[in-house]
């Protein structure tokens, strides 16, 4: 039985979203939606073309073809706008090392017009347990730290739709842990729309409603984690990842099919 | 455009600035090293030929002093430019609702501050190092200054552009450019002194009609005015073609999906 539709409000939506990098398709053809406090794991081996779908909705770089909307508006045109109400982390950029941690934290805070900023920056900072990182040197922390220092700049203008792409990338398992809570917790009190991409499958488990397998720039499979494991046959989320990763499909279900 | 963003921007560059005195020191260091060397050669020419011979090697100084104006505001842009590149925050900044205009205005305002800091340097030092008293330019200082910090800024949105394009592989570019001009826009020597080939290049840049103006006060007090009318209009014309080409770079990394590569690199 197909599940039944998804009535909240579409966040963010791809139609049809190609790009091509010299000849080589990226992405193809990639449709999805997103809806208002859903969680959406984007997941594909190395190179599936995960970075480069969250780099064309961040607007950063153009599509090739098709169609991307974020609260309802096209995304080109409405880019400013859109921003405001968004944000973004990821394990592979970094706040401006020679500042400390709260200086560039107050510039973000500025920048996306937070009102009660040394306040907001607080409470966030608590709430990733890294209040004492306040005035360390930000170039000078580690990976784990500086990724929740990231993370409170994506939180910092309470946005309706996050984009985080490998958040837990370089985390220990403990951090790893706490990130993914605090991540789940924030989203829900707050109903926030997020997208997010990893390699590791505790993390698509724990935080993902839905995920969509990606290979080579198309989408090989969708659904909850659980649909996805049942779907395959597979022990678990691992198993379906390095199958689609080597086999490019779900090998699984076309088999028992001919079978019969 | 948003104030309060451009003030934050602005914000992060103080916070930088106050991290870290090699910068500030940077500022004034080759400004003042430039100016003993030239304030010695022209001591030293001036004891040693006719008084009117003397008076024109001031004009070396002066030369030299709003050269500097130009090539502080010029880096003030590029360099600010850099040190997002440098510190790979380039990418939270495009994925911030920061408009480009916002961005290159932050940079235009630190431009101008590190020209500020270093104009105050110079004069104070030529003032009391060298009786050249930058002043002696009286409120004509004022247009002279501006209009060298226009052209400043333009040829800092170039070097941008070049940056964003080539990534930082075009990074030592942001110290040249302003000496690519430097033969042509007559900071020592007066546009009839070059070939004259070479003269009706001299008129397309800015500056040129402000190192002749510069010269004109110090002589006989006054310059021509239709100097300072051709120097703005100019300047507008080059900022917003340098605007332009920012602009269109900045959409051509977008289409060819290098502003992540370069911004992450
Ligand atoms: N600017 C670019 N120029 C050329 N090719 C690019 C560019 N950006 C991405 N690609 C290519 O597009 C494909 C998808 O890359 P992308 O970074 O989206 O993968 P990913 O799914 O995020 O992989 P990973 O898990 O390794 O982060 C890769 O083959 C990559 O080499
Ligand atoms: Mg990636």
């Amino acid at each position: 039985m197909p599940p039944p539709p998804d009535t909240r409000e579409v966040i963010l939506e791809a139609i049809e979203l190609t790009r091509e990098f010299d000849g080589v398709k990226a992405l193809d053809r990639f449709s999805f939606k997103l809806h208002r406090g859903e969680v959406l794991g984007l997941l594909g081996a190395n190179g599936a073309g995960k970075t480069t779908a969250m780099n064309c909705l961040l607007g950063l770089t153009l599509p090739s073809s098709g169609e991307l909307n974020a609260f309802g508006l096209p995304l080109q045109a409405n880019r400013i706008k859109i921003l405001q109400r968004a944000n973004f982390s990821s394990a592979y950029t970094a706040l401006p090392g020679n500042l400390l941690v709260w200086q560039n934290l107050l510039v973000f805070a500025r920048i996306y017009g937070v009102p009660n900023s040394k306040k907001k920056i607080a409470e966030l900072m608590e709430m990733l347990e890294i209040s004492h990182l306040s005035k360390r040197v930000t170039g000078q922390l580690s990976a784990g730290e500086s990724t929740r220092v990231n993370l409170v700049k994506a939180f910092l203008n309470d946005p309706e739709l996050l984009m985080l792409d490998e958040p837990t990338a370089s985390l220990d398992p403990d951090i790893a842990d706490k990130v993914r809570k605090v991540v789940r917790k924030v989203q829900r009190e707050r109903n926030i729309g997020i997208l997010y991409t990893s390699h590791n499958m505790r993390d698509i488990e724990e935080v993902c409603d839905r995920v969509i397998f990606l290979h080579k720039g198309k989408i090989v499979c969708q659904g909850t984690p659980a649909d996805i494991v049942a779907q395959s046959s597979s022990n678990n989320l691992e198993d379906v990842f390095i199958k689609i990763a080597r086999d490019g499909e779900l090998l699984d279900e076309p088999k028992k099919e001919s079978a019969v | 455009m948003n104030f309060r963003i451009i003030s934050a921007l602005v914000m992060r560059y103080l916070f930088l600035y106050s991290r870290s005195p090699m910068r500030l020191v940077e500022l004034a260091f080759w400004p003042v090293v430039d100016l003993v060397v030239w304030g010695n050669v022209t001591v030293f020419i001036q004891k040693n030929t006719n008084p009117e011979f003397g008076s024109y090697v001031l004009f070396f100084l002066g030369g030299m002093i709003l050269w500097d104006i130009m090539f502080r505001a010029q880096q003030g842009v590029a360099i600010s430019f850099l040190e997002d590149v440098w510190t790979r925050n380039l990418l939270n900044i495009f994925v911030a609702p920061v408009r480009s205009s916002e961005y290159i205005s932050a940079t235009f305002i630190v431009g101008m501050l590190r020209i500020l800091i270093t104009a105050v340097v110079l004069s104070f030092i030529s003032w009391f190092g060298y009786a050249f008293n930058v002043f002696q330019l009286s409120w004509w200082l004022i247009p002279f200054f501006l209009n060298l910090m226009l052209f400043g800024w333009s040829l800092g949105m170039i070097s941008t552009a070049l940056i964003l394009r080539w990534g930082l592989a075009a990074e030592s570019l942001a110290w040249a450019i302003p000496f690519f001009f430097q033969p042509v826009v007559a900071v020592f020597y007066r546009v009839e002194d070059m070939p004259a080939w070479s003269r009706p290049i001299a008129w397309c840049f800015p500056p040129t009609y402000i190192f002749e103006g510069m010269r004109d006060v110090m002589k006989s007090g006054t310059m021509n005015w239709d100097y300072l009318g051709y120097s703005a209009g100019l300047n507008i014309l080059y900022l917003a073609l340098a605007g332009w080409l920012f602009v269109w770079v900045l959409n051509l990394t977008r289409k060819r999906g290098l502003l992540t590569k370069f911004a992450t690199q």
